[in-house]
């Protein structure tokens, strides 16, 4: 299926139809609810059970508020398509739901907010849906706003489908201009379905406390619905760094790696696909030497 | 809309300088009841600006908030019930809100504000 980001814009792709599609799907709402309680608990509020304001970017029907309401919290909602807030106001949502565009900026008072969370949102910015609208600058403004308006040290947690890696990184250059610490926490990397980003950014400068929490499944475990039984300890960080880790060679059950066999029939596949592929020699998949 | 989004949101217009208060006008308002949590009010008012929100719940009619507060009266129940109830119990339906410097409004139907601003004001 086509991504909805390439059919039409947000306030237009989310009619009266497919706001109520959305909002009626069970599968849908699973998910915006397991995606808003692991965004929640990114945000790694304070334990101290006192309700806080929280923002919710792209609200859209108010199915990510819900989890910020049945934990105590008070929020405002922003989103760009009418049809969605409708229903968000016939679902009697505890929140308030503003319509409003975000990549014009947020309009809040600056210090207020506690709080930022984003489902399926920001990658909307990306595309321009109108003459007028320049990606850049509408980041730009976005962020910008969110910066301002997030109390010092508070974060927001932006879950974000981007298309390719070149959106991603012009989410984050522009997340980082505004002054936002952080990166992204990525939950099942190994998942085509499953895999979810998550944008963990912070007010202020990088310090011990904003360092990111880990992602989910990185170890190759799998993705079920039990998720909360996942232990702690066996999970590792998923963030871009300047210096990533180099990919490890795959290895299969014995613990040796492919072979020469195999290198030699995807060179023949590659071949006959009619790609340059350099001739077979004594070299082909032999071990490098063991540096020290 | 709740006159705590209210005390939040500030004009976005391009060029505006001092876009808050916005000045609020209600046609339709509502009451609805919620629980009363004395921490999130602690904690959330060193955040309101008073005077915005004692002029917002006296358009909605309610005149029970003193013009001055300080943190002190954050220990008297009473005062605390006020503040509950105009920041949290008030809901806009129907109105709009006006920016302080330009006068341009931000009309509110069905208790959602529209602040979708025009491509000029960007």
């Amino acid at each position: 299926m086509p991504r909805p980001e390439l059919q039409a814009p947000p306030e237009i792709f989310y009619n009266d139809s497919e706001a109520r599609k959305y909002t009626t799907s069970s599968r849908i709402i699973e998910i915006q609810a397991r995606i808003s309680e692991r965004a929640l608990e990114l945000l790694n509020l304070p334990n101290d059970g006192v309700p806080k304001l929280l923002l919710d970017i792209g609200c859209g029907s108010g199915l990510s508020g819900e989890t910020l309401s049945e934990n105590g919290h008070h929020w405002i909602g922003y989103d760009i398509s009418q049809s969605m807030l409708d229903i968000a106001v016939e679902r009697e949502v505890e929140g308030d739901v503003l319509l409003g565009d975000m990549g014009q900026g947020l309009g809040l008072r600056p210090g207020v907010i506690d709080g930022a969370i984003s489902i399926s949102a920001v990658q909307w910015l990306c595309y321009a849906d109108k003459s007028s609208h320049e990606p850049r600058m509408r980041l730009k403004a976005f962020f910008g706003s969110l910066y301002r308006c997030l109390s010092r040290g508070a974060r927001a947690v932006l879950q974000l489908y981007a298309e390719n890696m070149n959106q991603s990184e012009m989410i984050m250059t522009y997340a980082m201009r505004a002054g936002f610490s952080g990166g992204v926490v990525v939950d099942w990397p190994h998942s085509s379905k499953a895999r979810k980003e998550y944008l963990v950014l912070t007010c202020g400068p990088a310090s011990l406390q904003t360092a990111l929490p880990k992602g989910k499944g990185e170890d190759g475990e799998m993705c079920s619905d039990e998720d909360d039984s996942d232990d702690d300890e066996n999970q590792t960080v998923g963030v871009y760094e300047r210096n990533r880790p180099r990919k490890k060679l795959k290895v299969n059950k014995k613990g040796k790696s492919k072979g020469k066999q195999w290198v030699l029939k995807k060179k023949e596949q590659m071949r006959r696909k009619g790609n340059d592929v350099p001739p077979d020699s004594k070299y082909t998949a032999r071990k490098r030497k063991a540096y020290f | 809309m709740r006159l705590l989004t209210h005390n939040m949101l500030s004009c976005n217009i391009k060029g505006v300088t001092n876009g808050f208060p916005l000045k609020l006008e209600a046609d339709k308002w509502v009451t609805k009841e919620v629980d009363l949590n004395a921490d999130f009010l602690r904690g959330v008012f060193p955040k309101i600006e008073w005077s915005a929100l004692v002029a917002a719940a006296r358009v909605l009619g309610f005149a029970e908030l003193p013009e001055q507060a300080d943190a002190s009266m954050l220990s008297s129940n009473d005062f605390l019930r006020r503040f509950h109830h105009a920041l949290l119990e008030l809901h806009v339906e129907e109105g709009a809100l006006v920016c302080p410097e330009t006068g341009r409004k931000f009309p509110i139907n069905k208790g959602i504000p529209n602040m979708l601003l025009h491509e000029d004001e960007v």
